[in-house]
C-alpha cells in the first residue's frame, strides 16, 4: 500500500477519460435523445391537433348534411306544391274545356231541337192543313184560311 | 496455488502486492530467492521483486497492473460508449445504444437531481466515474487466482505479482479523488473569487458582527474548515479503497481455504459463491456513491449563497 506516481498516472487517466467522454460521448448521445424527445413530442402534439381537426370536420360535415337535407326537403315540397298546382291547373282547364265542349254540344242540340221545331211546324201546317181538307173535302180558300192555320200552327 | 513453500501468509501477501516498477537507490541491496545479495551501483528503474522492495522504491514507482487494469476498463468503457456516440441517431434505439441510453439517462436524472447550475463538465464526468469504477470493480469479480497465475505463466515468473482490481489500489481511487477535489478548488475559485473562496474558508462557521471578535475566531475557523476541505477527498477515495480492499480480502482468504482439504474446499466453493453474490451490491453500490458524492461536491463548490 505504497503511495506512488501510479497518484499521478491515476489522475492523467482519470482526466483523459473525462475529457474524452465529455469531448466525444456525452455530448452526441445527450442530443440524439433530446432530439427524440422533442420528435415524440411533436408526434403526440400533432395526433392531438389532428383528433381536434378530425372532431371539427366531422361537425362540419354533419352540419352540412343538416343543411343538405334541409335544402333537399324544401326542394321536395316545392316540387310537391308545383305539381299539385299543375294538376290543379290541368283540372281547372279540363273542366274549362269540358265547360266548353258542353256548351257548344247543348247550342248544337239546341239548334237542332229549333230546327226540328221549325220543320215540325212547317209540317204540322201542311198536315193540318190537307187534315182540314180532307175533313171538310170542302174547297177553302186557300189564301182566306191561311192566317188562321198560321196561328194554329204558331200556337204549337 | 502450487509449490510446497507456500504459506498461507505469503500467499495473501502476494496477493496484496502490486507489480511496481520504480527506482531503487544506490548501494541497495538485493536478496535474492536463492538468498543470493546483490549490491546496486547506481539508481536503477527496475521491477520490484519482493513487498519490501515495492516499499523501498517510495514515490518514484508505478504499479503497473493497477495502470494496466485501470486504463483497459476506461478503454473499454470509451470503446462502447464511443461506438455507440459515433451511430447515435434520434431513430426507434436499438440493441447496444438502448442500453447506452438507459445508462445516460440514469446518470442524467442523478445529476440533475443534486446538481442545479450550469457547467456541461459535471454530466460527463458522472458517466466516466460511474461506469469506469464499476468495470474497475467489477474485476473483483474475476476469481482471484485466475488473471495473477497467467500472468505469471506468461511472464515465466512463479512469484510474479499482478494485483487485478484498481480499486483496491488506493493509489487509484485517491488519484481520481484529488482530481476531484482539485476540480472542486478549481470551480470554487471560479465561482466565488479567491475572496470567497477564502471568506468560507475563514468566516465560517463562527461569526460575530464584531471585528476584534472576528480576528480570533478566523484561525478557529480556518482549522475546522480546512479539516473539512482536506477531509472530503481522503474519505471520497479511501471509502472506495477499503470497501473494494476489504472485500478482495475476503475474496482472498476464501480462496486460500481451497488447499485445506476436501471439506475446507467445498465449503470455500459455497463461500465464495456466496461472497460473489453480495459483493456485486457492493461494487455498483461503491462506484454509484462515488459518483454521487463527486456531484455533491461539485454542486458545493458551485452554491455562492451560503447554506450553513
Amino acid at each position: 500500500m505504497n503511495i506512488n506516481l501510479t497518484l499521478i498516472g491515476q489522475s492523467i487517466t482519470f482526466i483523459f477519460f473525462v475529457w474524452f467522454c465529455y469531448a466525444f460521448v456525452w455530448k452526441a448521445i445527450r442530443t440524439a435523445m433530446d432530439e427524440r424527445e422533442k420528435q415524440i413530442a411533436d408526434g403526440l402534439e400533432a395526433a392531438d391537433r389532428a383528433g381536434r381537426d378530425l372532431e371539427l370536420a366531422q361537425e362540419k360535415a354533419a352540419k352540412q348534411m343538416k343543411e343538405a337535407k334541409a335544402e333537399a326537403a324544401g326542394i321536395i315540397e316545392a316540387a310537391n306544391k308545383r305539381g299539385s298546382q299543375i294538376v290543379e291547373e290541368a283540372k281547372e282547364q279540363a273542366r274549362v274545356e269540358a265547360d266548353r265542349v258542353k256548351a257548344s254540344a247543348q247550342a248544337e242540340v239546341e239548334q237542332e231541337v229549333n230546327r226540328a221545331k221549325e220543320q215540325l211546324r212547317s209540317q204540322v201546317a201542311k198536315l193540318a192543313l190537307a187534315g182540314a181538307e180532307k175533313v171538310l173535302e170542302a174547297s177553302i180558300d186557300e189564301a182566306k184560311h191561311k192566317d188562321l192555320v198560321d196561328k194554329l200552327a204558331a200556337g204549337l | 496455488m502450487a509449490g510446497d513453500t507456500l504459506t498461507t501468509t505469503s500467499y495473501i501477501q502476494h496477493h496484496l502486492t502490486n507489480l511496481t516498477y520504480g527506482k531503487l537507490p544506490e548501494g541497495y541491496e538485493r536478496h535474492g530467492a536463492d538468498g543470493s545479495v546483490q549490491v546496486l551501483e547506481q539508481d536503477t528503474w527496475t521491477i520490484a521483486h519482493s513487498m519490501a522492495e515495492a516499499s523501498d522504491m517510495g514515490f518514484m514507482a508505478i504499479h503497473v497492473d493497477s495502470m494496466l487494469w485501470s486504463i483497459l476498463m476506461g478503454g473499454l468503457f470509451i470503446l462502447i460508449f464511443g461506438r455507440v456516440a459515433k451511430r447515435v441517431h434520434s431513430g426507434v434505439p436499438r440493441g447496444l445504444q438502448n442500453f447506452i441510453e438507459m445508462v445516460v439517462d440514469f446518470i442524467d436524472s442523478t445529476v440533475k437531481d443534486s446538481f442545479h447550475h450550469k457547467n456541461a463538465l459535471i454530466a460527463p464526468m458522472s458517466l466516466t466515474i460511474f461506469v469506469w469504477i464499476l468495470l474497475m470493480n467489477t474485476m473483483d469479480l474475476v476469481p482471484v487466482d485466475w488473471l495473477p497465475q497467467a500472468a505469471a505463466l506468461i511472464s515465466g515468473d512463479p512469484h510474479f505479482f499482478f494485483k487485478v482490481v484498481p480499486t483496491t489500489d488506493p493509489n487509484v481511487t485517491l488519484g481520481m479523488a484529488f482530481t476531484v477535489f482539485f476540480l472542486m478548488i478549481f470551480f470554487s475559485i471560479q465561482n466565488k473569487g479567491i475572496m470567497g473562496f477564502v471568506k468560507e474558508l475563514t468566516l465560517h462557521p463562527f461569526h460575530a458582527p464584531k471585528w476584534y471578535v472576528n480576528i480570533i475566531l478566523i484561525p478557529i475557523n480556518l482549522i475546522l474548515e480546512s479539516v473539512s476541505l482536506i477531509a472530503k477527498p481522503i474519505s471520497l477515495g479511501l471509502r472506495l479503497f477499503g470497501n473494494l480492499y476489504a472485500g478482495e480480502m475476503i475474496f482472498i482468504l476464501i480462496a486460500a481455504m481451497f488447499s485445506a482439504g476436501l471439506m475446507f474446499g467445498l465449503m470455500a466453493g459455497v463461500l465464495q459463491w456466496a461472497w460473489a453474490v453480495f459483493h456485486i451490491l457492493i461494487i455498483a453500490l461503491q462506484a454509484f456513491v462515488f459518483m454521487v458524492l463527486t456531484i455533491v461536491y461539485m454542486a458545493m463548490a458551485h452554491d455562492v449563497e451560503e447554506e450553513h
